[in-house]
């Protein structure tokens, strides 16, 4: 199970509302390499996984990706909270706006909805983990692009602790990967001495 | 960033509410990390010894930021009545975050270098 600790693992501190940032970045809370599917990709995963490293790996980015998702929505949620309807409409930010008002939904930046399909757990633990650290990358690639549209320190910090993770990830799961090959090229048979009537 | 804990003892007391959620979102960030890094080193002892310390240090400052400001875990803390655990505000408002202290000469909120 989980418990909730009432902290983000990274503070998010917005003064200025920015609708337009916003709603480009909501694609990190429910885009194709976004924090939801991340989460749900490797939790859903490690039920088939093998090997304690890789399972516990599993279990634990896949936590840590809800944290980053809270951090993600606590971004979106004061980057609108205070902006006013002029400012929504100045930024585009109107039809975002028609089906969430200030409210968060999982979507991509061009505000297709959260899709499944994009958890990617096939149930063999080498495909599984290499999924991941393609994964790890295209979200790396992602807030770098958000980090090049964004403007303000206040929002380009965040986005730069939750690139690096990025990175930390992917070395862990390289980790995991290089650790289930070793184990998969094991020998599995139990050698037993032959008895001596048989000899 | 970093609290000595000696014999038992904890931290210079009258911390601030932001300054000590600043220490245990720290410890907690190294906790996180360190546990990821054994999940695949489970042999390094050194990175052991160094997660069982900060594990002593976080709860110490947990349970001293409870004491002032609230409560901070679903399940493990304790409540005065009546029960805190609605108060806000939650961690995802404004008001609930520290200020990163920017360095003088660190720019390094302000640059788009990664």
């Amino acid at each position: 199970m989980w418990t909730y600790e009432k902290i983000l693992e990274y503070p998010v501190k917005i003064k200025n509302p920015n609708p337009e940032m916003a709603k480009i970045i909501i694609t990190q809370y429910g885009g194709p390499d976004g924090e939801l599917g991340a989460s749900l990709r490797y939790l859903s995963q490690r039920f088939s996984m093998i090997t304690p490293q890789a399972i516990a790996t599993l279990n634990d980015i896949g936590t840590e990706e809800l944290a980053h998702l809270e951090m993600v929505g606590a971004m979106v949620h004061q980057l609108l909270k205070n902006a006013s309807i002029e400012e929504i409409e100045k930024a585009g930010a109107a039809p975002y706006y028609a089906d969430q008002g200030r409210g968060e939904s999982p979507a991509s930046a061009g505000g297709v909805p959260f899709d499944a399909f994009c958890l990617q757990s096939k149930g063999d633990p080498i495909v599984d983990l290499t999924e991941n650290l393609a994964a790890e990358q295209k979200a790396r690639a992602t807030y770098e692009y958000l980090i090049d549209l964004a403007d303000d320190p206040d929002v380009i910090e965040p986005l730069k602790f939750l690139r690096e993770r990025e990175v930390v990830h992917y070395q862990r799961f390289g980790e995991a990967l290089r650790i289930v090959q070793d184990y998969l090229q094991e020998p599995h048979l139990y050698v037993m001495p032959k008895p001596g009537f048989m000899k | 960033m970093w609290v000595q804990v000696k014999g038992g003892s904890i931290m210079p007391k009258e911390l601030n509410k932001m300054e000590l959620l600043k220490q245990i979102t720290a410890l907690n960030f190294v906790i996180e990390d360190l546990s990821l890094y054994l999940n695949t080193h489970p042999m390094d002892g050194e990175a052991l010894t160094k997660y069982n310390c900060c594990v002593t240090q976080a709860e110490a400052l947990k349970k001293e930021y409870e004491k002032c400001y609230g409560m901070i875990s679903e399940h493990s803390s304790q409540s005065p009545y009546p029960w805190q655990w609605i108060c806000e505000p939650w961690p995802w408002e404004y008001e609930a975050n520290f200020n990163l202290c920017r360095e003088e000469g660190n720019t390094c909120g302000l640059t788009k270098k990664y």
